[in-house]
């Protein structure tokens, strides 16, 4: 199992120089001058614009750049953003807000998307149940930003229970809101797994067994359906974490949060490379590490799956 | 039979007062979207504290939903409609859910049908165990842990200490059985209801586990009630049978009494079907040591005459070999943790030639090497040793056409009517597959081909229409055998080709295969565990054992003079080998 993980860690350094690659060249491919960019329509002295090219290394061909700013990764420089500010000052704000926002989202949908999702599949074609597949067919269906929207408008200006926008420090509680957006499609999802999931699994041998043991009914379906009908939901929430920490943009957007999504858009638009890849580069590191972690829940669920080699 | 009779139990000298379960009138039924489908039509049956008892019939006949019944456990929509299940005096059909969980397990254990599928994979040996210990009240938390020791030892697991943090896919088939026993009767129940218990595993292994539920049963006084397609086997381990049929019971009784004078046409059929009996039979032809009387009884239904006929006055005939294997050898290479490989022997130096139309089987447990040997003839595998000939060409080099000329000569038919067909694919398509994979004939060609075919196994022309899944488990053998048939080959190698089926079923595919035989001049190589069926087909046996053949023979041979203390070992394991018929 050690192995197994280490092997994975391994795995990453080549995932790790391929994606910054990539993502470095993506940038430098992208057309257009970002410094005359930055100046617009009053272009400032030539000098000027050579001296900043050279400072931001960009008169150098593409793999030398590529080079100089891996670097200075290993020395724990990942650049300057075109306005100054270090690279590391601008990740060390946005992805403790994102990381927050995502947490709460993924708490939610996992805490409330298997709750329903059980007891969907214990009343499967019951009331309940139908009226949970609705939902969920709901949220997946309409877009996140009207269903951001509307919960901003009935909770933050109906009700005045919680503010329309974050504030720049973005407390937890001023985040619930939007987390409850962020997660509303990877709900819908869980409770529809769950509910395939229990409902198939409470037909199985092993149950009908438990309960000829004279097992009580709570304790069926605690200790033998559920554990065994976490597996497929698991891996959706490990593959979740990756997507909720990125794909926040939109929800981000609605409600003014300085998180990632924001932060990468703008580096995107105005080509700084280095903030682009190095955020790109941390995000790549979340998602391999969310698979690692799934695989290695896996193993914990069920004991068939031992990884050997 | 249209007034099933009461089952007229004769009361164990102890307990002339209430039975232990009494069930009068019981109806069952599943709902559909056509309505209610009636399982189980008013079935009568009494079982007395310390009796067991059987219920046996073909799949479909509500045996097992009966028992699903008396343990309150009927799947999907099943519902009781009618009548009642008294047990020590309770009606069980009254019972509310909270009341059912006192009586399971507590009073009334189960075991189920099939070890791999009854375990939760989740959880550890000791924990499903002591769980139920724990549930029934017996023991608490130590206590019950070294309680789950005992139980497990009970059953037949005397390193149980050592393997408590197990889970039961490092368990094998057997010991899953004897873990799945413990748990029932773990809490000491009055009543054991024991589904199929032993139909997924080796002979040897079946019968070491009957043996034991019979020693352990007998001390605690617990009445068991079987339910089993195996008439042999019923007769062998219960003292009352009761026959059902499509829902109802058509003959009830003691057992050697059912056995030696069946009344009902259909359980006539039964006992004449069981291979475990037939081949009884044959014995007792073949040794004249039975009655012109027996015969009668035992020589109507559906494994008829001819077959015993056949059985009876075959000889191994001195025809060429069509396959000769010779000193063949297969070794697997097995990863281990690590880099470390381990090499499993799986066919070990073995030599043997199948006779132009004859059969030959190749019998052995589980884990024996005969499908690999199968598969080595098929050249579906590359062999390690030892060369195989066929029709007296070397098969070590031959690629390409010859390839494809041999395949079209050799067809396998596989163990699992379910698996083996392509539910997409319509019967007719299914069987004229290897024509249109060989480019044999015209389209116009090969659909009578197809009419030809389903003719050979008696199936009706309408079939070319359907789906596997609206078949039944014969027909669907049936279908395998005719596409085995479409490129008209020389050989056929049946791996556990009828193992699947229900007894009726299996009598007549055995049937089917020998007429076949006759009017095709086939070759059978016929592979399975079964003994009792070898007897009925084949004219040599090898018996396998780890990778070798531990005896060649003919099958009176082997059936009569076995001098193989292995081979002795099978033959004694056959379920009702030790019934004796006549006497």
């Amino acid at each position: 199992m050690l192995w197994y993980a280490g092997k994975r860690f391994l795995q990453m350094i080549p995932v790790f120089f391929g994606a910054t690659f990539l993502i470095y060249f993506m940038v430098f491919a992208v057309p257009g001058d970002p410094i005359a960019a930055l100046y617009g329509d009053h272009p400032p002295a030539p000098g000027v614009i050579e001296t900043i090219r050279a400072e931001y290394n960009l008169d150098k061909p593409f793999i030398i750049q590529y080079l100089l700013y891996i670097g200075g990764l290993f020395q724990g420089d990942l650049g300057t953003t075109f306005s100054g500010r270090s690279v590391t000052d601008v990740m060390a704000q946005a992805f403790p807000i994102t990381a927050r926002l995502a947490m709460l989202a993924l708490a939610i949908e996992a805490f409330f998307g298997i709750i329903v999702g059980l007891v969907a599949g214990l009343r499967k074609g019951k009331l309940f149940d139908a009226s949970a597949l609705v939902i969920s067919l709901l949220l997946i269906s309409v877009p996140t930003f009207v269903v951001g929207f509307v919960l901003q408008f009935i909770f933050g200006i109906q009700l005045g229970w919680a503010r329309t926008t974050v504030s720049g420090a973005a407390p937890w509680g001023e985040l619930i809101l939007p987390a409850i957006v962020l997660a509303s499609v990877s709900f819908a999802y869980i409770v529809r797994l769950t509910r395939a999931s229990v409902a198939d699994n409470l037909g199985a041998d092993f149950v009908r067994t438990a309960t000829a043991k004279g097992l009580s009914r709570r304790r069926v379906v605690t200790v033998h359906v559920l554990r065994n009908s976490l597996v497929p939901v698991v891996t959706y929430l490990g593959v979740d974490i990756g997507s909720l920490m990125v794909g926040a943009i939109v929800t981000e957007g609605i409600f003014n949060i300085n998180g990632v999504g924001g932060t990468v858009y703008r580096a995107i638009t105005l080509g700084e490379g280095p903030t682009v890849v190095s955020f790109v580069a941390v995000m790549v590191i979340i998602f391999v590490l969310a698979n690692l972690l799934v695989d290695l829940l896996y193993a914990a669920l069920d004991p068939r799956i031992r990884y050997a080699n | 039979m249209t007034n099933p009779q009461t089952v007229p139990v004769t009361p164990n000298s102890a307990n002339e007062e209430t039975p232990l379960l009494k069930i009068r009138g019981l109806e069952v039924g599943f709902e559909t979207q056509r309505g209610v489908v009636q399982a189980v039509r008013g079935i009568d049956l009494t079982l007395y504290q310390g009796q067991s008892l059987a219920i046996v019939g073909e799949s479909g006949s509500g045996k097992s939903t009966t028992a699903q019944a008396v343990i309150g456990l009927l799947p999907g929509t099943g519902k009781v409609l009618g009548g009642s299940i008294e047990f020590e005096g309770n009606d069980l059909t009254k019972f509310s859910d909270a009341q059912f969980s006192e009586v399971r397990g507590s009073q009334i254990g189960y075991v189920p049908q099939d070890p791999m599928s009854n375990l939760n994979p989740v959880w550890s040996i000791g924990f499903q165990v002591q769980e139920a210990i724990e549930a029934n009240g017996i023991a608490q938390g130590k206590e019950a842990r070294q309680r789950t020791i005992e139980v497990l030892n009970e059953a037949g697991l005397s390193d149980a200490s050592e393997r408590l943090k197990q889970f039961p896919h490092q368990f094998s088939g057997g010991m899953r059985q004897r873990v799945l026993i413990g748990i029932g009767l773990s809490a000491r129940p009055k009543l054991l209801i024991a589904d199929e218990p032993t139909s997924a595993l080796d002979v040897t292994v079946q019968r070491q586990i009957l043996d034991h539920l019979q020693t352990l049963t007998r001390d605690y006084g617990t009445s068991v009630l079987f339910i089993t397609h195996d008439l042999g086997l019923a007769a062998e381990r219960a003292e009352q049978l009761v026959v059902m049929y499509k829902g109802k019971v058509v003959e009830s009784g003691p057992s050697r009494e059912i056995l030696e004078n069946p009344q009902h046409p259909y359980t006539q059929r039964l006992v004449a079907a069981a291979p475990s009996l037939a081949s009884r039979r044959i014995q007792s032809i073949k040794s004249n040591t039975s009655s012109e009387n027996d015969l009668k009884i035992f020589g109507q239904g559906s494994l008829d005459d001819a077959l015993i006929a056949r059985a009876a006055s075959r000889e191994a005939g001195a025809k060429t070999d069509l396959i000769k294997v010779n000193n063949i050898t297969k070794v697997y290479e097995i990863r281990k943790q690590g880099f470390r490989k381990d090499k499993l022997l799986a066919v070990n130096d073995i030599s043997f030639g199948v006779k132009k139309g004859t059969t030959t089987a190749l019998v052995g447990e589980s884990g024996s090497g005969k499908s690999t040997v199968a598969k080595l003839i098929l050249q579906l595998e590359p062999l390690t040793g030892g060369s195989i000939e066929f029709d007296g060409v070397d098969l070590a080099g031959i690629k390409g056409d010859e390839l494809l000329k041999f395949r079209r000569r050799v067809q396998p038919v596989f163990q699992d009517p379910y698996g083996s067909l392509d539910p997409q694919y319509s019967v007719g398509n299914t069987i004229a597959e290897p024509l249109l994979a060989h480019r044999i004939g015209t389209p116009k060609e090969r659909f009578n081909r197809v009419s030809e075919l389903l003719d050979q196994v008696s199936l009706p022309q309408a079939t070319r229409h359907r789906y596997p899944g609206e078949l039944s488990g014969g027909q669907r053998q049936r279908v395998a055998i005719a596409r085995a048939l479409a490129l008209k080959p020389d050989v056929l190698i049946l791996d556990e080709a009828v193992s699947a089926l229900d007894v009726l079923v299996q009598g007549q595919v055995l049937n089917l295969l020998t007429e076949l035989q006759t009017e095709l001049d086939l070759t059978y190589l016929f592979i399975t565990h079964d003994l009792a069926v070898v007897r009925l087909v084949a004219d040599n046996v090898c018996v396998m054992q780890g990778g070798r053949i531990v005896e060649a023979a003919t099958t009176d041979e082997v059936f009569e003079n076995s001098k193989n203390p292995y081979t002795q070992e099978l033959l004694e394991a056959i379920p009702g080998a030790n019934i004796k018929l006549g006497a």
